[in-house]
C-alpha cells in the first residue's frame, strides 16, 4: 500500500496526542496554571493537527462533514465521532487543570476511555480490510494502542510506566513483523484464486502500459528494498532506546526520548503501509 | 446508507466468457467512451499524449499465460471490472454513505456528490474495481451502465452495458442472476460459471465462464505450410542453377 505522508503523519501524531491526553485526563501529570495550559495545548495540537493532516488525503475535503453520517457500518465514520467526543470530553478537564477547578473522576475516566476508543477506531479502519492480509489481524489495534499509550506515557513523564509500556511495544512490534510476514500466505489468495484459472498462471501482457490508481495506491513495491534495515531502526528508535532513556529518567532525557520515539514511530508507520500487500496485486502478477 | 440491503429484488450482473474473449479491449474502449459523458464525472486522463500517460478506467483486460498440468499452454484474456458483490465490503467501509447497493437491482453505485475521496472503498475491494479520479477527487466504478439499461430514449438493443454492446465476439452477457431462467443464469449453470476469490466472502454477482481446454496440441504454427515456398518457372530454374554453383 502507498505510504501517503498525510496518513502517516495523522496516525502517528494524533495517536500520540490521544495517548498523552489519556494520561493527562487521569491526572498522571498534575500540572496547574500555565504549565497545564501548555501541556494540554500540546495534546490538543497533536491530536487536532493529526486529524487535519488526514484531510489532506481526501479528494474532496470540503465535504468531510458527511463522514459523520455512517457510524453504523463504517469505522472511519466511528473514528470521526470518537475523536470529536474525546476532544469535547477533554475540554472541561483541560480548563479545570488550567484554571484550577476540579472535575469528577468519572468524567476523567470517560474522557480517557474515549481517547483510547478513538485510537482503536483508527486501527480498525485498517484491521477490517480483508484484502490486505497483513493488516487483517488483531495485532493491528494492539499495536496502535501500544504506540499511543507508550508515547503518551513518555510525554507525560511517567518514567516507570513508559519503560514497561515501551518494552511491551517492542514485543508487539516484533510479533507484528513476524506474524505479518506470513499473513498473505495464510490468507490463501493466489493468481489462481484471483483468476479462477487452473494450472500455472503468469502474466502474458499487462492490461495497460501506463500507470493507474491501483498501481500507485495499492501495489506499492518501491522502497521495500530497505525494509529489513528500517524494521530494526523502527524497533530500536520507537521502543528499545526510549525505554532505556526512560529507565535512566530525568525530564531532559524523557523529552529526548519522545523525539527518538517519534522517529521510530514514523519509520514503523511507513513500513506499516509500504509492507502491506493488497490482493489486487495478484491480477498484475505483483504484490 | 452504507449498510447493505439484506436482499435485492434483482441481481443484475455480467457473465464473462473467458473461452470467447480475444482480448481486443473493445469493452475497455466502449466503457471509457460511454462513461466519459454518462453517469457522474467524466473519466479523466492525465498526460494523455505525454511521456507518462495514465487515466481512470472502469474495466481492464488482463492477459495471462496458463500452463495446465497436462496439455498445451493457453493464453487467457481476462476482463476485470466491478462484480457487484452481494456482500460488498466497499459499501460498508464508506463513511459518507456515498457508496451504496441498490435494493431494486443490486447495482453498487457511488453518489459522487457525497464522496469525499477518502479511497477506503478502493482498499476494501479485493478486485481493484474502483479507481479514484485524479481530476475530480471522487471514486469511480462500474455502474453497470445504469444510465443505459433503463434508458427508454435508446433503441431497445442498446439497453445493455456499453461493454456488452461493444464486445465483437459476444464474450460478455448481461442479465439478472436472481432469475434462474435468465440467459446469464442458464449460461453460468451450463458452463460452470464461478466466483473470483470466493474466500474473500464478497459473494460476487458476476460470473466467469471458464476457458475450455485445448483439444489438440499445436507444436508447429498453422502457418508453417505457407512458409515452404517452392519456386516454379524461370525463378525455379534460377533457384536450381544457383543451388548447384
Ligand atoms: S467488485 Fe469491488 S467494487 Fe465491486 S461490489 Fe465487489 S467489492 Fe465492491
Ligand atoms: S472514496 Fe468516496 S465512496 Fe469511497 S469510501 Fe470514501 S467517501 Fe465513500
Amino acid at each position: 500500500m502507498h505510504p501517503a505522508p498525510s496518513v502517516i503523519i495523522f496516525s502517528v501524531l494524533s495517536g500520540l496526542g490521544f495517548g498523552f491526553m489519556c494520561f493527562m485526563a487521569l491526572g498522571f501529570l498534575p500540572l496547574r496554571g500555565m504549565w497545564a495550559f501548555w501541556a494540554w495545548g500540546i495534546g490538543y495540537a497533536l491530536a487536532v493537527g493529526g486529524l487535519l493532516a488526514a484531510t489532506a488525503h481526501l479528494g474532496n475535503p470540503q465535504r468531510a462533514i458527511k463522514a459523520f453520517s455512517q457510524w453504523r457500518s463504517s469505522w472511519l465514520s466511528r473514528e470521526g465521532w470518537a475523536a470529536v467526543l474525546a476532544l469535547l470530553a477533554m475540554a472541561p478537564i483541560a480548563l479545570g487543570d488550567w484554571l484550577g477547578f476540579g472535575v469528577p473522576f468519572v468524567w476523567r475516566g470517560l474522557a480517557a476511555g474515549l481517547a483510547l476508543v478513538t485510537v482503536i477506531c483508527t486501527a480498525m479502519i485498517y484491521t477490517q480490510i480483508k484484502a490486505v492480509p497483513r493488516w487483517h489481524h488483531w495485532l493491528t489495534p494492539v499495536m496502535f494502542t501500544g504506540f499511543a499509550l507508550a508515547g503518551g506515557a513518555l510525554l507525560a513523564m511517567q518514567a516507570t510506566l513508559a519503560f514497561v509500556l515501551l518494552l511491551a511495544l517492542a514485543v508487539v512490534m516484533l510479533a507484528g513483523n513476524y506474524i505479518g510476514d506470513g499473513q498473505f500466505a495464510r490468507a490463501g489468495q493466489t493468481m489462481n484464486t484471483a483468476t479462477g484459472l487452473r494450472g500455472e498462471v503468469s502474466v502474458f501482457e499487462q492490461p495497460h502500459t501506463g500507470g493507474n490508481y491501483l498501481l500507485r495506491e495499492m501495489i506499492f513495491v518501491v522502497g521495500r528494498k530497505h525494509a529489513r534495515k528500517l524494521r530494526v531502526i523502527a524497533v530500536l528508535c520507537a521502543a528499545v532506546l526510549p525505554a532505556l532513556m526512560a529507565a535512566v529518567g530525568g525530564v531532559g532525557l524523557m523529552l529526548a526520548a519522545v523525539v527518538v520515539h517519534l522517529v521510530g514511530a514514523f519509520a514503523a508507520r511507513w513500513l506499516f503501509f509500504a509492507q502491506a500487500e493488497h490482493v489486487v496485486g495478484l491480477y498484475y502478477g505483483k504484490r | 446508507m452504507t449498510c447493505l440491503p439484506g436482499h435485492t429484488e434483482k441481481k443484475l450482473g455480467l457473465a464473462i466468457d473467458l473461452d470467447t474473449c480475444v482480448g481486443c479491449h473493445a469493452c475497455v474502449t466502449a466503457c471509457k467512451g460511454w462513461n466519459d459523458q454518462g453517469y457522474g464525472a467524466p473519466l479523466s486522463d492525465q498526460d494523455a499524449y505525454g511521456a507518462d500517460p495514465s487515466g481512470t478506467f472502469l474495466n481492464r483486460v488482463h492477459s495471462y499465460s496458463v500452463q495446465p498440468d497436462q496439455g498445451a499452454a493457453q493464453i487467457i484474456n481476462f476482463p476485470r471490472s466491478c462484480l457487484h458483490c452481494e456482500d460488498a465490503p466497499c459499501v460498508t467501509v464508506c463513511p459518507t454513505g456515498a457508496s451504496y447497493k441498490r435494493v431494486e437491482d443490486g447495482i453498487v453505485l457511488v453518489n459522487e456528490s457525497d464522496c469525499i475521496g477518502c479511497g477506503l472503498c478502493a482498499w476494501a475491494c479485493p478486485y481493484g474495481a474502483r479507481e479514484m479520479d485524479v481530476d475530480e477527487g471522487v471514486m469511480k466504478k462500474c455502474t453497470l451502465c445504469v444510465d443505459r439499461i433503463y434508458n427508454e430514449n435508446l433503441p431497445e438493443e442498446d439497453r445493455e452495458p456499453a461493454c456488452v454492446r461493444g464486445c465483437p465476439t459476444g464474450a460478455r452477457h448481461f442479465g439478472d442472476f436472481a432469475d434462474p431462467d435468465s440467459k446469464v443464469s442458464q449460461l453460468a449453470a451450463k458452463r460452470g460459471g464461478y466466483d473470483l476469490m470466493p474466500d474473500m466472502g464478497t459473494k460476487p454477482t458476476n460470473k466467469y465462464l471458464p476457458p475450455r481446454p485445448k483439444d489438440k496440441r499445436l507444436d508447429a504454427s498453422l502457418l508453417a505450410p505457407l512458409l515452404d515456398i517452392e519456386a516454379k518457372g524461370f525463378a525455379g530454374w534460377l533457384d536450381r542453377v544457383l543451388g548447384k554453383i
